[in-house]
């Protein structure tokens, strides 16, 4: 498990000192708000569209696709091993561009914040979002902060919405999968619900796994250098791989099927779900990927996505079939086949 | 858990179905009691890789769905009530009542907490003085110890505020009931291994040698199942009945002793309503008297409960092996996990459930391999 933070040593600006957690008045437009503006989210993210200060930030455009994306992410606890909703809040955003093969360039940031969250934990929040925004050379060029009552939030919420641009020749998409297409993974999985699952309220659950959260879109430039290869993109986040693929089975109107033997998962990921009664297939990640690949492309891209940190362990897990349209099934280590059905998910705790 | 693999062990597992295969000549019916199993064997795919000869049946092993309505419901009115911390495994939020489940009471805004441990609404009680706090105490004998150990440490702690509502059942009573039903085509049994690693076997060589069947103690894992099925055949095959333990790295005899004394100390065994099956005598087991400050049920006086099952769903015979799960006519249909009409499609140990999850309502071509 990681270290605490150390809330207590961070040192605020000070016109922000005179309230060491946020009050009704932080959302309210006025000298509070712009408080907030100027010393904690302006010097943490830093950049000229961001500091016009403008209702809207004009920037570079480029000629050719874009994409869009936006995203909310409402996870308790707020840090977790490996993580906090920080980097969630800017790498889950990021990823969705990058599954449509868009280089992700510009990111907005609205924060609904629960009236007395310590401000120390939204200043550590937004540095973590400054920190991933930087690693992916991603801007946050706009935001916006509202405040809630008391009891009315988890003490934050953020939303985001990206803007990427798609490179010519790229077309990935959810309806391209064929009849033959092998299905690549790039890493281990489950590893982020589980390191969430480990530190909620009630669970005294202790294992080392950590969040995988991650942006992907430095391994999908590797994997879209012959762009005519990849077919589909996903990352299996809320419903794990259970979920992304039964929800491509259905766009392209083709059957996966999956080999159990060669889904990989961390020996203390596979020992928290056998406890806790949950497959890893359904639970969620944050820096993994699912490719959909032409059928003799498969090993190329395969050592592409392992030359690169993020899909080292990139395995090749099944194939796209004609039969059984909509269905993915599972062949068990015993040779039988079942249906992966995609998961009701009430009963996992909300994890991103 | 690294421990497990061998279990789980694909080449160990072909070498038991081949031998399966080799010694089964007559068509056999074999009961796996527990849902712990049925989930295991549905997961993978245990069934569709045995000789057609031998058909498994899924017992009434799921503690979830056996809890009888009219029980749910009193936690349902236990639960609504100001003042009132609820606290209960997950699996039990979704079982529907007469009219509702914890789930709806829950976002009407009562306060009702999943934990993973009884001794968890312990320490709720210890923080929450000012609350009752009410544990949901249902299980076979192998959640009993805990929970008898959370009484004990509420009594040891002083707590004023802890109470349980207690529905434990007993597997031995339930096995005799299906053995004496005029129609049980039961003919083996697979007991459950998790309630024999508390219980011991002891109490089973009463009833193979007074009904002739064969029972073998049991695991989970898919060479356990397999080994579990391998031995009852063999058993059926040579015309013997007797009890094997084929869950030995687990399982002792005697059980575990400690754990039987402090289940003696708090409970004491009751006849108990099964849900979809019905009343069977000595099935349960219930708060003694001198614990009754801790009971629930004498606590908190609930009052006017009309229950009553839908009238579509089939469970009482999905658990009585009558019926497989999907030869419900509301299976799928009306009835699916996220909107359950009876305990089986709720639980993951329940055997509706296990077939919706697994796919069992859709046909898969044989597809070549990947």
């Amino acid at each position: 498990m990681t270290a605490p933070l150390d809330f207590e040593s961070w040192s605020c600006p000070l016109p922000l000192r005179d309230y060491p957690s946020i009050i009704m008045g932080h959302g309210g437009g006025g000298k509070l708000s712009s408080d907030l503006v100027e010393h904690l989210f302006l010097p943490a993210f830093r950049n000229e569209a961001l500091e016009e200060l403008g209702d809207a930030s004009v920037v570079a455009g480029q000629a050719g696709s874009i994409a869009l994306s936006t995203d909310s992410f409402v996870v308790r606890p707020l840090f977790f091993p490996g993580g906090s909703i920080g980097e969630l809040a800017v790498n889950g955003t990021l990823n969705d561009l990058a599954m449509a093969g868009a280089r992700p360039r510009y990111l907005t940031a609205g924060f609904i914040l629960e009236e007395g969250l310590p401000l120390a934990q939204l200043a550590a929040i937004v540095d973590r979002m400054a920190e991933a925004a930087r690693t992916a050379s991603v801007a946050i060029v706009t935001g916006d902060t509202k405040v809630v009552e008391r009891g009315h939030g988890d003490g934050c919420y953020i939303n985001t919405a990206g803007v990427g641009f798609v490179p010519a020749g790229v077309s990935v998409g959810p309806r391209r999968a064929r009849s033959g297409d092998a299905v690549l993974l790039s890493g281990p999985i489950g590893d982020h619900g589980i390191a969430v699952m480990s530190v909620r309220e009630g669970l005294t659950f202790e294992t080392e796994i950590r969040s995988d959260t991650a942006a992907l879109y430095p391994l999908v430039e590797r994997m879209l250098e012959q762009p005519e290869m990849v077919h589909v993109l996903r990352d299996p986040t809320r419903g794990g791989v259970c979920a992304s693929l039964n929800e491509l089975a259905q766009a392209s109107g083709v059957g996966i099927v999956i080999e159990e033997t060669c889904i990989p998962a961390r020996a203390e990921v596979e020992a928290a779900c056998d406890l806790l009664g949950l497959d890893p297939l359904s639970v969620a990640n944050e820096g993994k990927l699912l490719a959909i690949v032409a059928p003799g492309a498969a090993d190329e891209v395969l050592t592409r996505m392992r030359a690169h940190p993020l899909g080292r362990e990139a395995v090749r897990i099944g194939k796209v079939t004609a039969e059984n349209a909509g269905i993915v099934a599972v062949r068990t280590a015993l040779g039988a086949l079942r249906v992966l059905t995609p998961p009701v998910g009430e009963l996992l705790p909300r994890i991103c | 858990m690294r421990y497990l693999v061998e279990f789980r062990d694909s080449e160990i597992a072909r070498r038991l179905l081949d031998e399966i295969r080799r010694v089964t000549t007559g068509a056999w019916v074999i009961m796996e009691v527990c849902g712990g199993q049925t989930h295991s064997i549905i997961r993978h795919g245990i069934d569709q890789l045995l000789p057609d000869e031998i058909e498994l049946i899924h017992g009434p092993g799921c503690p979830v769905c056996v809890t009888p309505i009219e029980t749910i419901d009193r936690a349902l009115a236990i639960a609504a009530r100001d003042g009132v911390i609820f606290c209960s495994f997950g699996d039990m939020l979704r079982v529907p009542g007469t009219e509702s489940d914890l789930f709806a009471v829950k976002s009407e805004g009562g306060d009702v907490r999943v934990v993973y441990s009884p001794l968890d609404a312990v320490r709720l009680a210890e923080a929450n003085p000012e609350s009752e706090v009410v544990f949901f105490g249902v299980g076979f004998e192998t959640t009993a110890p805990a929970n008898a150990m959370a009484i004990e440490q509420a009594r040891r702690r002083g707590l004023r505020n802890f109470s349980m509502l207690a529905s434990h059942v007993l597997v031995p009573p339930a096995i005799e009931a299906i053995l004496q039903s005029p129609a049980n085509r039961v003919q083996a049994f697979l007991a459950a291994g998790h309630v024999c690693s508390v219980m011991g076997f002891w109490q089973y060589p009463p009833l193979a040698e007074a009904y002739g069947v064969p029972i073998v103690v049991t695991g989970f894992e898919p060479v356990d199942l397999l080994d579990g099925i391998r031995r009852a055949v063999l058993q059926l095959e040579a015309g013997e009945a007797r009890v094997e333990n084929a869950y030995e790295r687990i399982v002792r005899r005697e059980g575990n002793r400690a754990a039987q004394e402090l289940v003696e100390r708090v409970f004491e065994v009751t006849a108990r309503a099964w849900r979809g099956i019905g009343e069977i005598p000595s099935s349960g087991l219930r708060i003694r008297e001198a614990y009754a400050e801790f009971d629930a049920e004498r606590r908190f006086d609930v009052e006017g409960l009309v229950s009553h099952e839908s009238e579509l769903c089939r469970s009482g015979e999905v658990l009585q092996g009558a019926i497989k799960p999907h030869e419900c006519a509301a299976f799928g249909k009306e009835c699916t996990p996220r909107s359950p009409l009876g305990a089986t499609m709720v639980s993951g140990e329940g055997a509706c459930a296990a077939y919706y999850n697994y796919g069992r309502f859709v046909p898969v071509a044989s597809v070549s391999q990947a």
